[in-house]
């Protein structure tokens, strides 16, 4: 009896070997083409200088000398980190309040839900037109627009994100906490622990791995930053610095680099690879960074 | 042994079908236009009587004048139609053609005509474009002065149509205010009368100038246009073969002068501008105001609402500027795509000389162009380039477009939006100073980007 279940089980694990390039294949040939293929040429052409991509020469570092030299890309990537870290603790301050009311048993919490959740569907540049127009009706009424400074253009990419994000992560929490313990408060309770103490002690503890998968979601989401960025502002307003090189105050990252690509200067696609090849270190590291940090905070039920 | 082989090759002969079915689909829909809004383009249908069997090759226009993209499919129809050969027409919108060109001369049913209007897009796309002199379009042209050459002195590219560019004025509101077009002479009395009417707006019923918007759809009026009045008289009649390294900034004041008067006698208060949203054509057309800074490419749907329509010269302050004409160049020049194959090459040729000649194609296309400088191709009947003609027949010196050297176009103006958007909220030196930095030492900078 033992002896036919272990043959079987050979047999089953012999076809698999057999059998596994024409299961993987696909999948395998899928990523190499749609993921790998164009990384590594990605990372190649940064070294190159081109116009168009079948006709790309190796120089070697110059991209890369040339775009830790721009003024412009060290801007954006402050810029960058800082709007990334205010707008990371703003969304999930407020996306986890939020959840967290809603998780209360209030009344009509489905509709609250959906209503919070649906700015979420609407596409990153329609929705940079739509605040700059809310931002410029209330900002010309003092003679003055979104465009003029770049603290307006800063809190205004804020605002647009928290009111475009929050009801995303706010969907995440509020599965976390409805997979909190019931038995688990319920002895909190029996305890004698205070509402605050069961929110710190108890329920936070157990919605970490909510927590960690929407600061990982949200720290991306801001470097990644792009259409909103585009049509809200377009980096504006512009500071000359000595010798007239501008820096657009409020672009980030990713703008930076789409305006570099499409530059007319025979360097420019390679510096911008180079630029991309960066922040793609860059996006990676910080996230990968975070998602080990919180991990560590995560419990084990 | 056999068996596992035989799976191996299996699966990678079904992979492989796969990916080449993906392929080939993907090819199909290069040749379409994309479905976001981005671009817009229609393919001339094949025709179904008449068809020549010689016709070889095709050609794709990559065109960049969205206002001109029906007239130009139309067209396209209609050489398809006469001799069988597949012309597209793709429209990239409003500002992003650069992005368009580059993704679409790396496909490979790349673009057989594309634009190269300035000496950027030279200098970026020389490459691959054909050299065109001695070609059969080019002995078509009446003269040399709307090509553009390589630094190497390559003629890369040759205006298809030209345009001009100034001051519109509505006759009948500046009559209906007292005074006289033809007073108008320089400065002095363009400010005069300005501002008369500018003060007695609320009496008159209609202001000067039409609003000046700061935003993406109307900054360039300024940035690009009447900037080009002080890269004009920076020439100093030595007109720049190749962008300069740098600017004086001489005639900064006379940019000024015209530009304060523009922004301050206007519909739109100076403050507001930055926010943009106004529409100075509807408020030309409407005769809310009896001046606009706008170019000869709007005669047609200005002189359909007003009768008296009339262009003249930015007068800024310059001494002897009462022989001053108009803005007169382009930035519609053809290049023919070298890198396609010599049967495109050659049906291209074939369809740019028979835009130019024939007598259809060519009405249709100047009706809407303007004028273009071709020997077959019909008269113009644009008002505006006509007031040009008779400036310059007058003796007056024609202002070229110097403004197409500007380095880093799109960087370059964006700098000097910022600063005049500061200017325009408080007029102060200090920011006027600070448009200065944008529009000269912004110059040397993007040149240096450029050419660094």
């Amino acid at each position: 009896m033992n002896r036919k279940k272990i043959t079987r089980g050979n047999t089953i694990r012999r076809s698999t070997r057999k059998w596994f390039p024409l299961f993987l294949g696909p999948v395998v040939c899928a990523f190499i083409i749609g993921f790998v293929w164009p990384f590594v040429q990605g990372i190649y052409l940064s070294f190159c200088q081109f116009k168009l991509i079948a006709d790309a020469k190796p120089i070697g570092f110059g991209n890369y000398v040339r775009a830790f030299k721009d003024a412009a890309f060290t801007h954006a990537f402050w810029y960058t980190a800082l709007f990334t870290v205010v707008s990371l603790v703003l969304i999930n301050v407020l996306a986890f309040t939020v959840a967290y009311v809603l998780t209360q048993n209030i009344k009509g919490s489905n509709i609250f839900r959906t209503v919070f959740f649906m700015p979420n569907l609407i596409g990153g540049i329609v929705l940079g037109h739509i605040w700059s127009m809310i931002f410029d009706g209330i900002l010309s009424k003092f003679s003055t627009s979104i465009v003029m400074d770049s603290k307006y253009g800063f809190w205004g990419l804020i605002i647009l994100m928290c009111w475009q994000q929050i009801g995303y992560m706010m969907i995440i929490y509020i599965a976390g906490l409805q997979a909190v313990p019931e038995d688990m408060l319920e002895a909190a309770r029996i305890d004698g622990a205070s509402k605050s103490q069961t929110l710190f002690k108890v329920t936070i503890p157990n919605v970490m791995p909510s927590i960690t998968i929407c600061m990982f979601l949200t720290l991306t989401n801001g470097f990644k930053l792009f259409d909103q960025n585009l049509a809200l502002t377009n980096g504006q307003p512009i500071i000359m610095q000595e010798g007239g090189t501008a820096i657009k105050t409020t672009e980030m990252l990713a703008l930076n680099i789409f305006t570099t690509y499409n530059n007319s200067s025979p360097n420019a696609h390679g510096t911008a690879q180079a630029k991309a090849v960066i922040f793609f270190i860059l996006v990676a590291g910080l996230g990968l960074a975070q998602l080990a940090y919180t991990r560590k905070k995560e419990v084990q039920q | 042994m056999s068996k596992k082989l035989f799976a191996l090759v299996l699966s990678f002969s079904m992979v492989m079908t796969m990916l080449l079915a993906g392929c080939s689909s993907q090819g199909d829909k290069a040749s379409e236009p994309p479905a976001d809004n981005s671009q817009s383009g229609t393919e001339a249908s094949q025709p179904v009587e008449n068809n020549n069997t010689e016709a070889k090759g095709r050609v794709y226009w990559l065109n960049f004048k969205p206002e001109s993209d029906e007239v130009l499919n139309n067209v396209a129809k209609m050489y398809t139609d006469k001799t069988g050969v597949p012309v597209k027409i793709v429209t990239a919108a409003s500002g992003t053609y650069s992005q368009t060109l580059n993704a679409e001369m790396g496909k490979s049913e790349a673009p057989t005509i594309f634009v190269i209007g300035n000496k950027s897009g030279a200098r970026d796309w020389s490459d691959y474009a054909l050299d065109l002199a001695g070609t059969p379009i080019a002995n078509e042209l009446t003269g040399d002065e709307y090509n553009i050459y390589d630094d190497n002195g390559k003629l890369v590219s040759i205006g298809y149509c030209y345009e001009c560019y100034g001051i519109i004025v509505n006759a009948d509101l500046v009559a209906q205010a007292g005074h006289k077009v033809e007073d108008i002479k320089n400065f002095e009395t363009l400010k005069t009368v300005v501002e008369d009417i500018h003060a007695r707006a609320a009496e008159l019923g209609f202001d000067a100038f039409t609003s000046c918007d700061m935003d993406g759809s109307s900054s360039w009026r300024f940035t690009g246009h009447m900037a080009n009045l002080e890269y004009y008289y920076e020439q100093e009649g030595e007109m720049w073969k190749n962008c300069p390294p740098t600017l004086t900034g001489k005639y900064m004041d006379n940019f000024k002068n015209l530009y304060d008067l523009c922004i301050n006698n206007s519909l739109t208060a100076p403050t507001e501008l930055s926010v943009g949203g106004h529409d100075a054509a509807e408020e030309f057309k409407t005769g809310k105001a009896a001046f606009t800074v706008q170019g000869s490419w709007e005669y047609a749907s200005y002189k359909e609402a007003l009768d008296n329509i009339t262009m003249i010269p930015y007068y800024c302050g310059v001494s002897g500027e009462e022989k001053a004409g108009l803005n007169c160049g382009t930035e519609n020049c053809w290049a023919i795509n070298s890198k396609v194959s010599e049967d495109d090459q050659k049906a291209t040729m074939d369809f740019m000389v028979w835009c130019v000649t024939d007598p259809e194609a060519s009405r249709i296309l100047v009706d809407s162009f303007g004028a273009m400088p071709y020997k077959s191709a019909v008269e113009c009947t644009n008002g505006f380039l006509l007031d040009a003609d008779e400036y310059r027949n007058n003796g007056c010196y024609v202002m070229n477009w110097a403004t197409n050297f500007q380095p880093n176009v799109e960087e370059y103006r964006a700098a000097l939006v910022s600063a005049l958007n500061a200017y325009n909220a408080d007029q102060s030196d200090a920011n006027w100073a600070s448009v200065r930095t944008a529009f000269v030492d912004g110059w040397a900078a993007q040149y240096a980007a450029v050419n660094g």
